[in-house]
C-alpha cells in the first residue's frame, strides 16, 4: 500500500510535448481513474509511473521516495495490459507465477500464492490451460492475477476492459471493483469509457491534451465541472451546451438568455462575466423535462423519440435551429412535431465563460 | 463481395497452374528422370545402347564393409614386429583382389582403419570418395547449421534495437548475401591464399611475425574448416533477416511485461524471446541443413574437392560424376540418394519441433 506522488510531470517525444506538466497525489488505497479522449496522454502518464517510460521533467514519488530512475520492476507495482501480455507458451499457472519463477521463490511459496490468486479470480479450474484456450474475460483475468502475486504497492491498469465485448466489460469491471475493496491496495486504472471511470474511481482524473483538467471525486466532477470540457466529458447522454447572451451579472447569478431560451439566473460559481457578453449554458439531459403549466424556458419541437425502457430521449430542434437531448424518466411518447416548452432547475445548470 | 473469379472452381485451378507447370517441368520431371537414370548404365555420350541396371549403380555406391585384419605371426605363432615395434599386417588388396574367399569385398578399397587390440578394423568400400563425400558433407551440415544459425540470432539480436544508424548494420551484415557465392569464392581464395593470402598477413601481423604462414586450402586439415569458415560468412545474414522477421513479431508489451516482472536479460530470452522464436527457428535450421547439404559453388571454385579428397561433397561430386566423368547415371544415382537424405533429415527435425501439446 503507497501513496503516489506526481509533481510538475512533463512527456516530450522530440519536440513534441505530450504530458504538458502534471500535479496528482494519490493517497493510500486510494483508486485513481485517469481518464480522456484518445490521445490525451493517458497511457503515456501511467508507463511514466510504471518505468516503461523516461520522465523528460518532473519528480514522480512512490511511498515517499523519488523513483524517477528506478527499474520498473524495483518500483513496487504492477500493470495490467490492454491486450493482456500474458506469455503464450506458459501454462496459467506458470503465467500467474512468472514473476516469481523469475525471482526464484521457492516451490511451496509460488503454489499458495497462485493459489490464492486464483481463487480471487475464481480460476482455479482454468490453471491448466494454455491462454489460447482461454475467452479474452479468462486471458484477462490470468493478467491480473499475474499483478496480483506481485503484491506490489500499486496497481496499474492500461485499458484493462477494452478488448473485451460489452457483458463482459459489465462483470470484470464489477470484479475490479471488488478486487480493490478485498486487497485496499492503491490502484491506478486508465481508461477512456466513463462509465467505468463513474463506476470504478474514488477519485478521476479528466485530462486532456496532456493536461489535468480536473480532479476530483466523481459524483463533484459530474455536478460540478470546472470548465466545459470536463463538463461534457462525463455523463452519458452528454449534458447540452447552448450558446447564450449574458444580460445581467450578480453576486451569486448570472442571466442568460437566447433566441429559444428565456432570460434565467443560473449560479455563477465564481466565475466571471461581463453583461453583453457570450457564454455557454450546460444543462443534462435528465435535468430537463416539458412544462405542465406556464409556457416553459426553452422552446423548440420534438424531432425524434427513442424509447430506450428506463428512460425515453427525446431529440429537440430548438425555435434557433440549435439541438437538444432532453432524457426523461417516464415513458412518454411526444410525436415528432409538437411543440414543447421546457423548463430545468437553473441550480442544476452551469454556465462557462468559454465559448465552444 | 464475392465475384465468380473468387469463387469459380475453375478459376482457382488457373491460378494454380503456371505454378504447377513451372513446379512440374524444372523439379518433379527431372527428378523422375534421374531416378530412372539412376536404374539405368546411361552416360552422356556413348556409342552403346543403355541398358536397365537394377539397383547396381546404388550397389556400388552404398556398400561399405569392415574388414578385420590380425597381424602377420611367424612360424612359431609369435606376432612379427618391424624395426620401431610396430606390428605389420597383410595388405588389404590381398582380400579385394581376386581373392575366392571373400567374393564379396571383390573391388572394395580401403576408405580408414582403426586397431581393436592387435586387429586392425579397415573400412572399406566400393566407392571411397563417395562415401567421403558424404562424411564430409555431413560434417559440414553439423558443423555450419548450429554455427550460423546461432551466429544469425546472435546478429539479429544486435541489429533489433533501435539506434540510430542501425540500417547500416542490417545492410552490412546482409551485404554477402546480395554478391553472388562464385564471387565470393573467388575473393576468399585470395584472402586464404598460402602465399601472400589476406589471412596470412592479418595473423602474421597480430602475432608480431610468429606465425609463419599456412596454405589454407591446400592442406588437407584446413580447407574443409576454410570452407566452412567462408560459407558461414557468407549466409549468416540471410538467416539474420529471418530471425529479425521472427523477433519483430514477438508483441513488445511481452517485453515490457516481463519488464516489469523484473526479468534479466538472459531470463527476457529464455521466457520471452526464445519461445516466440520457435516457428523461425524450425524454418532456420531446415533452410540451413537443406543449403548446407548443396554445398557445391565453393568448392567448385575454391578446392575440387581437393587436396586429397578433404573437400569432397555428395552435390560436387554428382556433378562430377554426370559431367566430368560423363557418367549420368552415377551422377542421378548420388542425387537421388541426397534427396532421400534431405527429405528424411528435414521430416526428422520437423517431428523433432512438433508442436507438443
Ligand atoms: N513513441 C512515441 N513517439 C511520439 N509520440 C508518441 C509516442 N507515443 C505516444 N505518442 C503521442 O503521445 C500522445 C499520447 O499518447 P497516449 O498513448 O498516452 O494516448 P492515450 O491517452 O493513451 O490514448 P488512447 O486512449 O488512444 O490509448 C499521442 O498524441 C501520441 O501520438
Ligand atoms: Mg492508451
Amino acid at each position: 500500500m503507497a501513496t503516489v506522488k506526481l509533481r510538475g510531470i512533463r512527456k516530450s517525444y522530440g519536440p513534441v510535448e505530450v504530458i504538458k506538466g502534471v500535479d496528482i497525489d494519490i493517497n493510500d488505497g486510494e483508486f485513481v481513474v485517469f481518464v480522456g479522449p484518445s490521445g490525451c496522454g493517458k497511457s503515456t502518464l501511467l508507463r511514466m509511473i510504471a518505468g516503461l517510460e523516461d520522465i523528460t521533467r518532473g519528480t514522480l514519488e512512490i511511498d515517499g521516495k523519488r523513483v524517477n530512475d528506478l527499474e520498473p520492476s524495483k518500483r513496487g507495482i504492477a500493470m495490467v495490459f490492454q491486450t493482456y501480455a500474458i506469455f503464450p507458451h506458459m501454462s496459467v499457472r506458470e503465467n500467474v507465477a512468472f514473476g516469481l519463477t523469475i525471482n526464484g521463490v521457492g516451490k511451496a511459496e509460488k503454489e499458495a500464492k497462485v493459489a490464492e490468486a486464483a481463487r480471487i479470480l475464481q480460476m482455479e479450474h482454468l490453471l491448466d490451460r494454455r491462454p489460447s484456450a482461454l475467452s479474452g474475460g479468462q486471458r484477462q483475468r490470468v493478467a491480473i492475477g499475474r499483478a496480483i502475486v506481485r503484491d506490489p504497492k500499486v496497481f496499474l491498469f492500461d485499458e484493462p476492459l477494452s478488448n473485451l465485448d460489452a457483458a463482459l466489460r459489465m462483470d470484470m469491471r464489477m470484479e475490479i471493483g471488488k478486487l480493490h475493496q478485498d486487497l485496499g491496495a492503491s490502484m491506478i486504472y486508465v481508461t477512456h469509457d466513463q462509465v467505468e471511470a463513474m463506476t470504478l474511481a474514488d477519485r478521476i482524473v479528466v485530462l486532456k491534451d496532456g493536461q489535468v483538467m480536473q480532479a476530483g471525486a466523481p459524483m463533484d466532477l459530474y455536478h460540478e465541472p470546472a470548465n466545459l470540457f470536463v463538463a461534457g466529458f462525463l455523463g452519458a447522454p452528454s449534458m447540452n451546451f447552448m450558446d447564450v447572451r449574458v444580460s445581467e451579472v450578480t453576486e451569486s447569478n448570472v442571466t442568460v438568455s437566447n433566441g429559444a431560451l428565456d432570460p434565467v439566473a443560473v449560479p455563477r460559481k465564481g466565475r466571471d462575466f461581463t453583461p453583453g457578453q457570450q457564454a455557454t449554458l450546460g444543462v443534462r439531459p435528465q435535468y430537463l423535462s416539458p412544462a405542465e403549466t406556464g409556457r416553459g424556458m426553452l422552446h423548440g419541437r420534438v424531432a425524434l423519440t427513442e424509447r430506450l425502457g428506463s428512460e425515453t430521449v427525446l431529440d429537440i430542434t430548438l425555435k434557433d435551429g440549435s439541438k437538444l437531448i432532453a432524457a426523461l424518466g417516464e415513458d412518454r411518447i411526444l410525436a415528432p412535431g409538437t411543440e414543447v416548452n421546457l423548463n430545468f432547475d437553473p441550480g442544476q445548470a452551469h454556465v462557462f465563460p468559454e465559448q465552444r | 463481395m464475392t465475384s465468380k473469379l473468387t469463387t469459380s472452381n475453375r478459376a482457382g485451378w488457373g491460378f494454380a497452374l503456371p505454378g504447377f507447370a513451372l513446379i512440374a517441368t524444372f523439379i518433379v520431371l527431372p527428378f523422375i528422370f534421374a531416378f530412372w537414370l539412376s536404374l539405368t548404365n546411361q552416360r552422356l555420350i556413348s556409342p552403346n545402347p543403355t541398358e536397365f541396371v537394377g539397383l547396381d549403380n546404388y550397389r556400388s555406391l552404398l556398400s561399405i564393409d569392415v574388414l578385420s585384419i590380425e597381424p602377420e605371426r611367424d612360424a612359431a605363432g609369435a606376432l612379427v614386429r618391424d624395426d620401431d615395434g610396430a606390428l605389420s599386417y597383410p595388405a588389404v588388396r590381398g582380400f579385394t583382389r581376386n581373392n575366392p574367399d571373400y567374393p564379396q569385398y571383390a573391388g572394395m578399397r580401403e576408405w580408414f582403419r582403426w586397431h581393436w587390440g592387435d586387429t586392425a578394423k579397415v573400412v572399406i568400400a566400393t566407392d571411397v570418395i563417395f562415401w567421403k563425400a558424404l562424411a564430409n558433407t555431413l560434417t559440414f551440415v553439423l558443423v555450419v547449421a548450429p554455427v550460423q544459425g546461432a551466429l544469425a540470432l546472435g546478429l539479429a539480436l544486435l541489429i533489433n534495437q533501435r539506434l540510430r544508424g542501425i540500417n547500416f548494420y542490417r545492410a552490412v551484415y546482409f551485404m554477402p548475401v546480395v554478391v553472388s557465392i562464385v564471387v565470393v569464392s573467388l575473393l576468399w581464395r585470395f584472402i586464404y591464399d598460402g602465399e601472400d593470402g589476406l589471412l596470412n598477413n592479418l595473423l602474421s601481423a597480430l602475432t608480431f611475425g610468429a606465425f609463419t604462414g599456412m596454405d589454407w586450402l591446400g592442406n588437407p586439415d584446413t580447407a574443409l574448416g576454410s570452407i566452412m569458415a567462408m560459407s558461414i560468412w557468407q549466409a549468416v545474414g540471410f538467416h539474420m533477416v529471418i530471425w529479425l522477421s521472427g523477433l519483430q513479431t514477438i508483441s513488445p508489451t511481452l517485453y515490457e511485461a516481463s519488464a516489469i516482472e523484473g526479468a534479466s536479460k538472459w531470463q527476457t530470452f529464455r521466457y520471452v524471446t526464445w519461445p516466440g522464436l520457435r516457428n523461425t527457428a524450425v524454418l532456420v535450421v531446415i533452410v540451413i541443413t537443406m543449403q548446407a547439404f548443396a554445398l557445391f559453388a565453393q568448392i567448385d571454385v575454391m578446392t575440387n574437392g581437393g587436396p586429397l579428397d578433404s573437400t569432397q561433397t555428395v552435390v560436387f561430386q554428382a556433378v562430377e560424376r554426370g559431367y566430368g566423368k560423363q557418367d549420368i547415371s552415377g551422377g542421378s544415382t548420388i542425387s537421388v540418394i541426397l534427396f532421400v537424405l534431405v527429405l528424411t533429415i528435414s521430416l526428422i527435425q520437423r517431428w523433432l519441433a512438433r508442436e507438443k501439446t
